[in-house]
């Protein structure tokens, strides 16, 4: 890998992206052997206001925490996805949910739509799983976790009646990836 | 047996920090973006058999953090601008009268209640200059997770060895960003408790001036009963008008400072030996320049990072050693001109140019390599 690899989960407050940040870095630096610093910037609200998390993955110490060139960009709300993309590299992605992001930003990276809280509300019957499902996206998409790593982050955050839940949105995540990349 | 590896928060390192250092006092008011810390310590503390007390206010929350502490407790509290603000009279209180205590800043825009989601360094001057009068102050200043968690440890080693309040200053950024961080056992780290006294209580003088740094006794404890006063004192505790001893009060408390940087002082240095351009960074904004010395030193630039773990006292003689070397001192901080001005007053007749950001966004390693370029 390059000496930097570079994520940001943006959304809205409330969406867990902060979360799903810290768990991204702790399946590359505690459950993988890579390194990994997250850093956050949000608004004084607690719920609402645009949100972003950022990973910075190496194998080498990390100085700069903050995004610089990303690789892989989430963004959850229209909001997130106009503000934040700006700084996405050309051949990185950017992945959207299809039901809050209508307007598509241009660029030259590439851009995966899956339509990711009606899956959580669908499917699982739980929107809070969203950002899980997105994690599983991701991890799949990029490849700078394993699945297995990601999965013994997820679920050592999670209360027990909820671990069957979290490993199904997961593997949502893994799979439609995969349907995703086929299609492109 | 491999250590324990958490990923944790630069707060959450603060709070295992605290505890590592045998703390168990904790008096606070909440305040982004340091409420992580007081949020963890009044879950952990009572389980220890500490004490976790919210106060009305910051001006009482140092009041108690000072009692606690005369009371025999490791000390602390932790803030952010605003309060620190209305934490200078106790602040001054505490140099004065030699009460060992810890003061946690995270810093966020100011002035006032400024942007408090926002990170800043621009308390840096108000660690210094914040209450009045000549007083001593030790200033800590990591820049990592793990280093809060080491330096907070330090912070309360300092207090407890020289009697007096010690600030941890650190930016929003490196309060709330997570990294992965070793946690360190029993006997890993150094543990410095306050001197006791071995006098009989009946002859005990908290400020006799036979010592350097007289011990300090748990008030209450074991017949110890002395008296505590922001005035100039005697040896006895009570207020004098001896012009003398007043001078020597005075003195003394600075003396402690004075006579034992070598303890005091650390700091990190990258490629100096050679080091034309120097950058000057501290907290966050170190990591930026790291990143930006690093990418000029592949250019071929002879770039050197200095930066100080301890801001307070000022490494003076290593800036003085460095701008020997120096054509130009870089100093990048989330305020309008703050540590600059003392490197400048340390390195006479050598550039020292600021890279200042107030805007709530960090300095990032681009605008550091774009002003590199520009000296090389």
């Amino acid at each position: 890998m390059a000496d930097r690899y570079e994520l940001r989960f943006s959304g809205s407050g409330g969406q867990g992206m902060i979360l799903a940040g810290i768990i991204m870095a702790e399946a590359a630096s505690i459950y993988g052997d890579k390194n990994a610093v997250q850093s956050q910037s949000y608004g004084p609200e607690s719920r609402g206001g645009a949100s972003k998390a950022e990973v910075v993955i190496s194998d080498d110490a990390i100085d700069y925490p903050k995004a610089t060139a990303i690789d892989c960009m989430l963004a959850m709300t229209q909001e997130a996805c106009t503000k934040y993309h700006d700084d996405i590299k050309d051949d990185g992605i950017l992945l959207v949910d299809t039901e809050l992001v209508h307007e598509l930003p241009k660029g030259k990276f590439k851009i995966y739509e899956f339509p990711i809280i009606e899956t959580a509300r669908e499917e699982l019957g739980k929107v809070i799983v969203a950002n899980i499902i997105s994690l599983g996206l991701m991890t799949a998409l990029t490849k700078i976790v394993s699945e297995k790593a990601i999965t013994d982050a997820v679920l050592s955050r999670v209360p027990k009646p909820f671990l069957e839940l979290n490993e199904k949105a997961l593997k949502i995540g893994f799979e439609r990836a995969k349907e995703l990349k086929e299609k492109k | 047996m491999a250590k324990v590896k958490r990923f944790m928060q630069g707060n959450e390192a603060c709070a295992e920090g605290a505890l590592y250092a045998g703390c168990n006092f904790f008096a606070g008011y909440p305040i982004t973006p340091s409420t992580e810390i007081a949020e963890i310590l009044g879950y952990q503390l009572p389980k220890i058999g500490g004490k976790w007390i919210q106060m009305e206010d910051e001006i009482a929350s140092i009041a108690a953090t000072i009692g606690g502490s005369l009371g025999g407790c490791k000390a602390l509290t932790a803030t952010s601008g605003p309060g620190l603000s209305l934490k200078q009279e106790g602040l001054g209180y505490a140099a004065m009268a030699e009460i060992p205590c810890v003061i946690i800043n995270v810093m966020r825009g100011g002035p006032s209640t400024g942007y408090p989601t926002g990170p800043s360094q621009s308390d840096m001057m108000t660690a210094k200059w914040g209450t009045h009068g000549d007083h001593p102050v030790i200033a800590l200043t990591p820049s990592t997770v793990p280093e809060i968690l080491t330096e907070t440890v330090r912070a309360f080693n300092l207090a407890e060895k020289y009697r007096m309040p010690v600030f941890v200053f650190y930016d929003e950024i490196v309060g709330h960003m997570r990294e992965p961080v070793e946690i360190p056992e029993p006997g890993d780290l150094e543990i410095v408790d306050r001197a006791k006294p071995t006098c009989k209580p009946e002859d005990y003088k908290p400020y006799d001036s036979n010592f350097e740094i007289a011990p300090l006794a748990a008030y209450g404890k074991d017949g110890y009963r002395f008296h505590v006063t922001g005035l100039n004192h005697g040896d006895d505790g009570f207020p004098t008008n001896d012009s003398k001893r007043i001078d020597q009060g005075c003195r003394s408390i600075m003396a402690k400072i004075e006579n034992n940087l070598d303890d005091i002082l650390k700091n990190e240095t990258v490629d100096m030996d050679d080091a034309e351009i120097v950058l000057f960074a501290y907290g966050s904004t170190a990591r930026s320049a790291s990143f930006a010395q690093r990418k000029a030193r592949e250019k071929g630039i002879k770039a050197g990072l200095f930066r100080p773990l301890t801001m307070w006292p000022f490494p003076e003689k290593a800036i003085r050693e460095a701008a020997k070397k120096a054509k130009v001192f870089i100093v990048p901080e989330m305020n309008l001109g703050q540590m600059s001005l003392e490197v400048e007053r340390c390195a006479p007749g050598i550039e020292v140019k600021g890279i200042n950001r107030v805007d709530g966004e960090p300095i990032n390693p681009a605008q550091i390599l774009e002003c590199i370029e520009k000296y090389k």
